[in-house]
């Protein structure tokens, strides 16, 4: 097992993690990305630690609505905020994003209203959002089958002439989010493939989180991730996903790459699932109290706003006043989750196909005759 | 394996091009002339594939596509199906028409995921605001003394998924027609080719445009006494059957399914309610293949005009077996004219 021990250069190091606050909240230097993030006003960061904690908040008012019956399942991105608030903040509005299923902060960097993520979770439908107004694709519960479809996307954009014009409301990048138990998918490997050979405009986002539900990441490689990138000769760096900066750097230089015709980039985000797989999962079978009391004091929120108040860029007035956007936000969603009706039985005909099926067709019209048949004889005094 | 293949290729020689009305072209060339036209008509049709490019595919069928229409779009992909077919899914995405082609039957599986569970799923999934125009092109079928996964027919594992179309044409000018059709389709189309035909020669008209879509069967014999129903490479065998049985006698009518997905039960229905008797061929296995779906819809229109039970021809439950004994597993001439001949005697 020595070779996954973090002394070792085994898949938990911390060896070349890019770093710009120190998890007390300390700026560090970096020679290479510094530069990437010279731009940020104390406004973007406060609008940086607003939206980590209203993702929060998401997730924590989604998991009571959950144990109330209101939710069959739901999936926290606890922990992952900075990875993915930093992440999403690069991104441009013309780029495209192929999630997988806990990207709710990605989503709420590109506008999905976050209830609608709830309408999957609850049953009503298989994702609220409309894929192209959002440039933020469905979420993917099958792992790593997206990354495919981000690449064949990456190869569209190509082949628009979307890439390398040096018009920055007009070169395109894609991103694809997947976990680290995602990279030992074959499609994962086949995207690599395809995305290296096509130098595809694509910046392949894992999320190592350290855990695939009870598996860790050691089960899965016995190096660090982002070597998987670099075995198919795609740049890859290593970024502390607990650090909303330098996720927020090393994502905007790779889809800087991407845009400007320079090809994928493989992007491992450390970081550490805070909370359970889903609300279906006990963590507590696998993984030690210890181990999350460790990562709970590397928490990516607090890391910022110790950065904030370290700077005086943290009033008590902002602070509360994100508290009570995070109060209303979670009214909202509770309100919108109850509201959420059960579809008509009879849409789970619709949008089968594109066109007319007579299979479909014959058997809505089975099914619609059947129903009604009921309603008949319910007007007749009889029961179902 | 490589002098097994290359005894069924196509000659690499391009043929020179045919004139536009009747002229005799085989399958793989009606195909190509398809895809030609396709690629020539919108600039958003692509073709990917396993050695289609230079090579033409190993087939040929894609012959002389790359060097007129460029590497960006015919394009040889990296040796990885579900790559393949993923990709095409996000290409799709972005506005084009991935035509695809699996090199054959048997190497369609490390696909079948990203066809099953996300091409087909995609339109239902998001209400419709992604259409997936995803053709997927698979020489299937046996009889050709190839090595083994080079002979399969596995149409019913799609034709079992919503959200698919199956079609498989039965001669070069349906070829013809049909790829272009499926490439037109908003939905995604399997595409099955009956790999066996793709030397036979017949007319095809150049300039004719698809008239019957991509939905309907078509009554290739008229007769009144059985319907013998088949698609693909067995249709030529239910032709055979239906003139060996006519010199004994019996009036067969044959029914080209064309479309698997959807089957156009009504034209069978029409059939079956004259003859009274009806026998489904496949080259597939029997159990569980898409001539279950016949017989049962058939049994459900036609009870009160059936005179025997319908019967099924086709593979056995059995892995396709190897080239010398491939002929005793396939639907023979002479056991469809058993079919038949039970039907009559039942
Ligand atoms: C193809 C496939 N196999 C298994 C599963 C069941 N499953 C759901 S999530 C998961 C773990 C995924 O781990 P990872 O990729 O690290 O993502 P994370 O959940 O940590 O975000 C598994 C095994 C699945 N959804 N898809
Ligand atoms: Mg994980």
């Amino acid at each position: 097992m020595s070779s996954t021990d973090p002394s070792t250069g085994g898949p938990l190091t911390d060896d070349g993690l890019v770093q710009l606050l120190t998890p007390e909240g300390e700026r560090v230097s970096h020679p290479d990305y510094d530069a990437r993030v010279a731009h940020l006003t104390a406004d973007d960061l406060r609008g940086m630690y607003r939206d980590m904690v209203l993702v929060r908040r998401f997730d924590t008012e989604s998991t009571s609505l959950q144990r109330q019956g209101e939710l069959a399942l739901f999936a926290q991105a606890l922990g992952q905020e900075a990875a993915q608030i930093g992440s999403g903040r690069a991104l441009a509005a013309q780029d495209h994003v192929f999630p997988s299923y806990r990207e709710h902060g990605v989503a709420h960097t590109r506008g999905v209203d976050l209830t609608e993520v709830l309408r999957l979770f609850r049953g009503v439908d298989h994702g609220g959002w409309d894929p192209v107004a959002n440039g933020f694709h469905l979420y993917t519960l099958v792992i790593g089958s997206h990354a495919l479809h981000a690449t064949g996307y990456a190869m569209g954009v190509q082949r628009d002439g979307r890439v390398g014009t040096g018009d920055p409301q007009r070169d395109t990048a894609v991103a694809v989010y997947f976990g680290d138990g995602a990279t030992s998918q074959g499609d994962v490997s086949e995207a690599l493939v395809f995305a290296a050979v096509n130098n595809a405009p694509l910046v392949f986002f894992c999320q190592n989180n350290q855990w695939a539900i009870s598996e860790p990441t050691t089960r899965q490689t016995r190096v660090p991730l982002s070597h998987r990138g670099t075995g198919f000769g795609i740049p890859s760096v290593r970024v502390d996903g607990n650090d909303v900066l330098a996720s927020y750097a090393v994502t905007a230089e790779a889809l800087e790459r991407a845009r400007s015709g320079g090809g994928p980039t493989f992007i491992e985000a450390f970081t550490y699932r805070m909370g359970a797989h889903t609300t279906s999962d006990d963590p507590t079978r696998y993984r030690s109290a210890a181990e999350e009391e460790y990562w709970r004091r590397r928490d990516p929120i607090d890391r910022l706003a110790a950065h904030l108040r370290a700077t005086g860029e943290l009033s008590p007035e902002f602070e509360a006043q994100v508290s009570a956007e995070a109060d209303a936000l979670g009214e909202r969603i509770r309100t919108a989750v109850r509201s959420m009706g059960r579809p008509e039985a009879v849409s789970m005909f619709e949008h089968v196909y594109a066109t007319s099926h007579p299979t479909v067709d014959a058997e809505r019209a089975w099914f619609e005759a059947y129903e009604s048949s009921f309603l008949d004889s319910a007007s007749e005094g009889s029961h179902r | 394996m490589s002098t097994t293949l290359d005894a069924v290729h196509a000659p690499t020689a391009a043929a020179p091009a045919p004139s536009r009305v009747g002229q005799k072209i085989t399958f793989a060339k009606a195909i190509n002339l398809g895809l030609r036209r396709a690629l020539e008509q919108d600039a958003k049709v692509l073709l990917m594939g396993e050695d289609i490019g230079k090579l033409g595919g190993v087939f040929r069928v894609t012959d002389g596509l790359q060097k007129d229409f460029g590497e960006d779009r015919v394009v040889d992909t990296p040796l990885a199906e579900s790559g393949i077919v993923g990709t095409a899914i996000g290409l799709a995405m972005r506005g084009y028409r991935p035509v695809c082609e699996i090199q054959f039957d048997g190497f369609i599986f490390p696909a079948f995921d990203q066809i099953t569970t996300q091409l087909a799923k995609m339109h239902y999934r998001s209400k419709g605001r992604l259409t997936l125009p995803v053709v997927i092109r698979v020489p299937f079928g046996g009889g050709i003394g190839a090595v083994e996964h080079h002979s399969e027919s596995p149409e019913a594992l799609f034709a079992h998924t919503a959200g698919l179309r199956v079609v498989s044409p039965s001669t070069p000018g349906e070829a013809y027609t049909m790829i272009q059709s499926a490439i037109a389709s908003p939905d995604p189309v399997l595409f099955f080719e009956p790999k066996g035909r793709y030397w036979e020669k017949a007319d095809v008209d150049l300039d004719g445009e698809p008239s019957l879509g991509l939905n309907k069967a078509r009554v290739v014999r008229a007769g009144s006494d059985v319907t013998i129903v088949a698609y693909g490479p067995t249709v030529l065998t239910a032709l055979k059957a239906a003139a060996t049985a006519e010199a004994e006698g019996t009036s067969v009518e044959v029914v080209d399914l064309r479309s698997i997905s959807p089957i156009d039960v009504d034209t069978v229905v029409e059939s079956v309610r004259k003859t009274g008797r009806c026998v489904v061929v496949h080259e597939a296995p029997v159990a569980f293949g898409a001539g279950a779906e016949v017989a049962a819809r058939v049994t459900e229109q036609c009870f009160f005009h059936l005179h025997a039970p319908v019967l099924r021809v086709g593979g056995f439950h059995a892995p396709y077996p190897v080239a010398k004994i491939e002929h005793d597993y396939l639907p023979s001439l002479d056991r469809v004219l058993d079919a038949v001949d039970r039907a009559i005697a039942y």
